[in-house]
């Protein structure tokens, strides 16, 4: 790429100054009731520190005295005409000031109740808070839902502004009931006040400078207390999530992009994808920077590629090897509302974890809290500005974090369709809900076993055909299909070769990944059989454990059918030429010539195929399926010959 | 580049990877998005981190809102790298000035033009989102933004009820019929922006750049914009000064400073 300098300002002539870094400026948000003087505060603390910019004052005294008022201090915040004319600030606003020591950004949120959301999204990007409260009226109703708030947005520093200091004489007494009831109510919320500085941003006591009217108080200025505030701890030493925003595709690469949100990744670093926990090695990471990169960390986004064909989408969490997400198909969540419409049992809401989304549905309310005292509130639903602890239930599973343990996963939005209405923070699955690999709840079918037989005139089952590859069980299952399905029956056939593309292509031939392979093949067709279908499973499942463990997990229904054929008439036959290749040692494990075949020692069904034909065994099943599962002529219903 | 396993991600870092995961997400979530390119240093960046974000591509038209009236050096500015980036380059003429509300004073007027080509590309190419390079410390109304900011039917904004955006959830509804504005740059300042072009060494057009004492620090249509007096003829010298300087960055906007609602104006009927 050509250099700026071809169009700009030659470079070369320029003098080599060693660029100052831009330093990130701390964003701190003010909140409070409305009218305890938030607006005051800030432009106080602007002028204050001489951070106006140049003809901003001017134009502030015109606008006020258009207005018929005295210097307005809102106005530098209140932009919007609506929000002068009425006097209230109505958005979240930024603006951008500097100490000796660093830049800040301060964001102004709205104090009346109806502008909660506009609170939220303001506090949300902030990492302390400035609670404004008015000396002479105390801790008013929003003073403290904006705590809560801010506690359930993960903004634990909090300063406390006493202000008006002036209308009650400076006296200490004021300040020191303010401080009793706002660390009081904070404690509650396991939050303490880092400062409660009493002050007067009218007149700019104990802002920038201190006060000449409150001897009394030895604490730092309000500026003194934004200066010694901590920057947040780096995310890098969490655990690595990087939740998948989407999938691009480069040549014939397939690329997952999204931003690390903790924790930090390496070439080469083994990964599961969550919630399916497929496994996948990084081969390559790209944030921008050029080739060769060897490494992303919390905070960019990035593009990964895997070695393995990793079935990618967004909504997904890649997580390390061994430290998955939580999953549950019910979180139990403390949630903050924010549309008119209340939230009751039974709401159908969307939750936006990260990048996934999950269809789920209000369970139950376990507590509504009481801003007001924190006790319970007698209430059946949550109304705007409510919060409450709340089951949400999900029929999928959710990848989830405690938010205790890593915030960024441990949250979501809370949507109506594609409106946001609400935001929760996961306490964690909801007892009893089934935690993924605990027991599950399972969703009972809208249509019942008898209704699918009845139509189809048959019961579902499945037939599950091991045997030698080479053995013949795929052509005799799909003869078996075609002539059933002529004779309207309804019937699937589940072919190992063909599952190991698609459903199974992440598992590869050791003893766990063939176990794992014959459990989601049975569950499968355990499915298929509930819904009244006849599956045939055509899949070599080499040994006893393997088909008793196919056999537990049907259930009733099962068929065990052995498709025999002696090792050397399958060799011999080797439709896909692997027997050569098992034998010039280019596929390990292969059964029947590295690895072994155990024989079904009782068998439901037996189809001989190096004694019989391809025909005639075909029949046999056929015949063993109509007589197990046809229902009986004197039901009334046809079997279909 | 130094080894980032053990350094903090700096300032600009953190800036570009949030601009990056706002560029994808309105990506995915957006399904005919378009670039509003003013020619300016911000919709460069914009541009610039485009191609970032969509590994070298930059796989949507970028729409200039041509009124005529931009500087010879801006349209050769165009001219070079709409094919120097590849760039799918839309350049419909505005609407002329009578078609504007004439009660708006002349500057906004002229402003008011690319409010009406913006409408007129809108409905041309039907774009559900529109990527744009507003900042919100460019101006008190722009500071009330959202990253993601619906739009009502006649492409206004409504700035007094704007959904809640938190957590990097954003909105995606809207009404049928209307798009989605989508803004990557909110959260950069005017000297982020700078620092930035100094560091990935992206182009501009020279007039940011001072001769004779005066230099464009922020790049419109000639009539309305004017150069402030500088001696700052490269980027390091422009950085110095924004450092020092309180004049703020649109004191050469004529069209701000007409009336104290013109801007408010201008942004609710639709424009930037």
């Amino acid at each position: 790429m050509a250099p700026a300098a071809t169009l700009a300002a030659p470079r070369a002539e320029a003098p080599v100054l060693a660029p100052r870094k831009a330093q990130a400026p701390y964003p701190i948000v003010i909140v409070g009731h409305v009218d305890h003087g938030k607006s005051t505060l800030i432009g106080r603390l602007l002028h204050d520190t001489d951070s106006l910019p140049e003809g901003r004052l001017a134009e502030l005294q015109k606008v006020s005295s258009q207005r018929g008022l005295e210097l307005e201090w809102s106005f530098l915040l209140d932009a919007l005409q609506i929000e002068r004319d009425q006097g209230i600030t109505l958005d979240t606003t930024r603006i951008w000031f500097k100490t000796a020591k660093r830049p800040y950004v301060i964001i102004d949120a709205p104090g009346h109740r109806e502008f909660l959301r506009n609170m939220v999204t303001g506090a949300s990007g902030a990492d302390a808070a400035v609670l404004v409260t008015d000396a002479e009226r105390g801790v008013s109703e929003q003073t403290r839902r904006h705590a809560y708030l801010l506690s359930l947005l993960g903004v634990t520093k909090v300063i406390i502004a006493v202000n008006k200091m002036d209308l009650m004489g400076h006296a200490e007494a004021a300040w020191q009931a303010v401080k009793d009831e706002v660390s009081a109510y904070l404690a509650k919320l396991g939050m303490q006040p880092l400062y409660v500085i009493p002050l007067s941003a009218r007149h700019g006591d104990n802002i920038a400078t201190r006060s000449q009217q409150m001897g009394w108080y030895q604490g730092p200025t309000l500026l003194e207390a934004l200066d010694l505030l901590t920057p947040p701890a780096g995310r890098a030493d969490a655990t690595f999530r990087m939740p998948i925003q989407d999938v691009y595709r480069r040549g014939d690469r397939r690329m997952a992009v999204g931003r690390i949100e903790t924790g930090r990744i390496r070439l080469g670093d083994k990964v599961e994808i969550a919630p399916t926990g497929q496994p996948a090695t990084v081969a390559s990471i790209d944030t921008g920077r050029g080739d060769g990169e060897q490494f992303a960390r919390a905070g960019q986004s990035a593009a990964i590629s895997f070695i393995e064909d990793a079935a990618l989408a967004r909504g997904q969490i890649i997580a390390p090897a061994g430290h998955m997400p939580h999953l549950a198909l019910a979180l139990r969540v403390r949630a903050f509302w924010l549309d008119s419409e209340p939230l009751v049992v039974g709401s159908r809401l969307t939750l936006r974890l990260t990048t996934a989304e999950h269809a789920v549905v209000v369970e139950k309310f376990e507590r509504i809290v009481d801003v007001e005292n924190l006790n319970d509130a007698d209430s059946q639903e949550l109304g705007q500005g409510g919060i409450a602890e709340i089951v949400l239930r999900s029929a999928a599973p959710i990848a989830f974090d405690p938010h205790t343990d890593l915030p960024i996963t441990g949250r979501a939005g809370l949507a109506r369709g594609t409106r946001i209405v609400g935001g929760a923070v996961v306490l964690g699955a909801a007892e009893n809900a089934g935690s993924v690999k605990g027991p599950v709840t399972a969703v009972d079918s809208s249509v019942d076993r008898v209704a699918f037989e009845a139509r189809n005139g048959h019961r579902g089952g499945v037939l599950w055909l091991s045997g030698l590859s080479g053995a013949g069980k795929s052509t005799v299952a799909m003869g078996a299909q075609r002539r059933l399905f002529d004779d309207g029956w309804r019937v699937l056939v589940l072919d190992g070769d063909n599952l190991r593309k698609g459903l199974n292509k992440d598992l590869g031939f050791s003893p766990a990944e063939r176990l794992e392979n014959v459990r989601r093949v049975a569950e499968v067709a355990k499915l298929m059989a509930e819904n009244g279908s006849v599956v045939l499973v055509s899949l070599i499942s080499p040994t006893a454990e393997l088909r008793e463990l196919a056999r537990s997990i049907v259930g009733d229904g099962f068929h065990e059918v052995w498709v025999k054929a002696d090792v050397n008439t399958c060799a011999q036959r080797d439709p896909k030429g692997l027997y050569a290749a098992a034998r010039d040692g280019k596929i390990a494990q292969f059964t029947g010539v590295s690895a072994p075949f155990e024989a079904p020692a009782s068998p439901d069904l037996v189809l001989d195929t190096a004694e019989f034909d391809i025909p005639t065994t075909t029949e046999l099943l056929i015949a063993h399926i109509r007589r197990n599962l046809a229902l009986d002529q004197a039901d009334g219903h046809a079997v279909g010959i | 580049m130094s080894s980032l396993d053990q350094q903090h991600l700096d300032h600009l870092d953190q800036l570009e990877a949030q601009s990056i995961f706002i560029l994808r997400e309105a990506r995915v979530r957006l399904k005919r998005l378009g670039l509003l390119w003013s020619l300016g240093k911000d919709s460069n960046v914009l541009i610039w981190l485009c191609r970032k974000a969509f590994l070298g591509e930059l796989p949507f038209p970028v729409a200039h809102l041509d009124t005529g009236l931009e500087f010879p050096e801006s349209y050769e500015f165009r001219d070079r790298y709409s094919q120097e980036w590849g760039l799918n380059l839309i350049k419909d003429e505005c609407p002329p000035i009578e078609m504007t509300d004439p009660t708006l004073p002349p500057g906004t007027r002229i402003a008011a033009r690319k409010s009406l080509g913006l409408a007129a590309a809108l409905e041309k190419y039907q774009f559900d989102g529109l990527i744009t390079g507003i900042r919100r410390d460019e101006q008190a109304t722009r500071a009330k933004e959202r990253i993601f900011s619906p739009r009502g039917l006649d492409g206004s904004w409504q700035a007094a009820n704007q959904p809640p955006e938190f957590w990097d959830q954003f909105t995606i509804e809207r009404a049928p019929g209307t798009h989605m504005r989508v803004h990557p740059l909110l959260a950069w300042t005017e000297l982020d922006v700078w620092r930035y072009i100094q560091r990935e060494e992206i182009p501009l057009v020279p007039l940011y750049f001072a001769k004779d004492g005066k230099r464009f620090r922020s790049l419109g249509e000639i009539g309305i914009t004017f150069p402030v007096d500088s001696h700052a003829s490269t980027i390091e010298e422009i950085i110095e000064e924004l450092e020092n300087t309180r004049t703020p960055e649109r004191a050469g906007r004529s069209m701000d400073h007409e009336a104290e609602d013109a801007f408010e104006r201008l942004r609710t009927t639709g424009y930037l």
